[in-house]
């Protein structure tokens, strides 16, 4: 057993490094970017909107932005970081090593996980600039963003798996997250919205995670907080399964 | 009876697109061995490289490694072994210290253990210097050598060296063959491919050829080598032109006004060749074998398999 702690440490202690090497590409954007969405609809739209759920619109919108940034930069941060070592070859020092799949599954994603709770809690330090927050469940706010980071996490890795060029990794953030993500009641509260949107909302993963993170700090949600890490956990279980029967078959790995 | 270091089992490997690359390939290499796997490209020499370090799944068979099966008992079989690839397959943006470290770390091995092996394999290997700069900005030879530190991070017990000095200069190969010669002297088992014919011959002391997928010999060096009736040897001579000897059984050849080449069975005796070179007023005064002896029978032996099969 020591011997994978040992293994999990390295890939963990890689992923930080290069995170940190490349932090320009890793944290600044995200920053800037939900700075911008800060600015944008938090003050300048959002003081014409008025409160949600008894909150400013600024203040209702912080959890999401948030929690977008923790899942697209740690989906972000495996494809790029998996995909790149495929690319290059050096996930061969991996696949060569008695390392099994699940200690190079648990360091990738830790990793990911990792960057995400960075750029997310650099989100979090900058929303405080715009307007007063307090945490109402922290326990809540703590699994709710290590599950939604880890979903991600474990998406990013299989179609880092399954790419097989550079285009490949950024079709699904593109195509598939950004507009779930928005969908997902980052902006808003999917009460607002009427039938069929309103159920057809319920089908969006993104919505759970950001819900089950607004409860975390605001104390409100559109969903069932049950419900919501139901859901994560579902997709926990699922895409770890995935993964490590790509991993097991050697899909894009192995000839 | 010891333990054989490679016993390969009837191994078969068919590609997804048909090909069928391995068509039940069996082997034995014995503890200590310096064994080379040769076979021109194509021949199914990386594919099994790649079985037995498991980057590639076997269609059918089996490998042991030490008596670990490669199948049935990965992680174990994969302590054992030491993989140089072919192609350069290390992080370009990564240090050669930390690129050796993380893959002490990859089996096992603690962060102070692995900057010690780390720091004894880049010395040994003339690499120190460079120890803590990107690992691109290293030369062709660097890059090889870095990558037979890498391999020896888990000390294995069996090292497998796929084309290890291609493109590499003949002074950063000779350091590379006296690293590596020094290992198997300590007990590394080493199964080497290469193009470079001579390193083999002068390296290994059992050979298999494989071609099409199919071991077409496996023995030992030295008696492949005495298989080969015909010697080449090239002659610097004195000669102020003129008539060339003729002797039964060697052919003489004119390559300029200093050097000839004499073609001879080996059981023909050298002493009547100078008689006669010297009874024509031609003075020897140096010689060495022309080629490369394995070259010759390597050549030999994949046409007359691909005669066969036809």
């Amino acid at each position: 057993m020591s011997n994978h702690l040992i293994a999990l440490g390295t890939i963990v202690r890689r992923e930080i490094v290069r995170i940190l090497r490349i932090w320009t590409q890793t944290l600044i954007p995200p920053a800037i970017t939900m700075t911008l969405y800060f600015v944008i609809f938090g003050k300048l739209i959002g003081s014409r909107i008025g409160t949600m759920h008894g909150f400013t619109y600024m203040q209702y919108i912080v959890p999401g932005l948030v929690m977008m940034s923790i899942i697209t930069n740690s989906y972000g941060n495996i494809s790029s970081s998996f995909f790149g070592a495929k690319f290059g070859r050096f996930v061969e020092e991996m696949l060569v090593s008695p390392m099994p799949n699940w200690v190079i599954l648990l360091g990738y994603v830790t990793g990911a996980v990792t960057r995400g709770v960075i750029v997310g809690a650099l989100v979090l330090t900058i929303a405080l600039f715009f307007t007063d927050l307090h945490v109402a469940h922290p326990f809540t706010t703590f699994f709710s963003v290590l599950l939604g980071a880890t979903v991600f996490s474990l998406a990013g890795f299989v179609n880092a798996v399954f790419a097989k060029k550079f285009d490949d990794i950024a079709l699904v953030p593109t195509f598939v997250l950004t507009p779930l993500t928005y969908l997902g009641g980052v902006f808003y509260s999917v009460d607002l919205l009427s039938e069929p949107w309103h159920s057809i909302s319920l089908v969006n993963p993104i919505l759970y995670m950001v819900n089950a993170f607004r409860f975390g700090v605001l104390g409100v949600s559109d969903v069932p907080i049950v419900t919501a890490f139901v859901v994560m956990g579902v997709f926990v279980v699922g895409l770890s399964a995935v993964a490590l029967r790509l991993l097991s078959r050697g899909v894009g790995l192995r000839s | 009876m010891t333990t054989p270091a490679l016993h390969v089992k009837d191994l078969r490997k068919t590609y997804g697109n048909g090909v069928e690359a391995l068509k039940g390939v069996s082997l034995t290499v014995e503890p200590g061995d310096f064994f080379a796997l040769l076979g021109p490209n194509g021949a199914g020499k990386s594919t099994l490289i790649g079985i037995l370090s498991s980057l590639v799944n076997a269609t059918s068979g089996d490998a042991e490694v030490f008596g670990v099966s490669i199948h049935k008992q990965r992680s174990e079989a994969m302590r054992l072994i030491g993989l140089v690839p072919q192609e350069i397959n290390f992080n370009q943006f990564e240090k050669p210290f930390d690129i050796c470290v993380n893959q002490a770390g990859f089996y096992g091995i603690g962060r102070a253990e692995a900057s010690a092996r780390a720091e004894k394999y880049l010395r040994e290997l003339r690499l120190w210097d460079k120890a803590h700069e990107q690992a691109r900005t290293l030369s062709g030879g660097m890059k090889r050598r870095l990558m037979i530190a890498r391999a020896m991070m888990n000390e294995p017990k069996l090292l497998i060296l796929d084309e290890p000095t291609a493109g590499v200069d003949i002074e950063i190969r000779r350091s590379m063959w006296q690293f590596v010669s020094g290992i198997n002297a300590a007990g590394t088992t080493v199964i080497l491919t290469t193009h470079y014919l001579e390193e083999a011959e002068q390296l290994c002391r059992n050979i298999a050829i494989i071609d099409q997928g199919r071991i077409v010999k496996n023995t030992t060096m030295k008696s492949l080598l005495s298989t080969l009736d015909v010697e080449t040897f090239v002659l610097d001579v004195n000669r102020s032109g003129g008539e060339l000897p003729a002797l039964p059984g060697v052919t003489l050849r004119v390559i300029d006004d200093h050097t000839l080449e004499a073609e001879m069975s080996r059981a023909h005796d050298l002493n009547s060749l100078f008689a006669a070179l010297s009874a024509h007023g031609i003075t020897v005064t140096s010689m060495r074998n022309k080629a490369n002896r394995l070259e010759e029978l390597f050549v030999r032996l994949v046409e007359h398999g691909r005669e066969n099969a036809a």
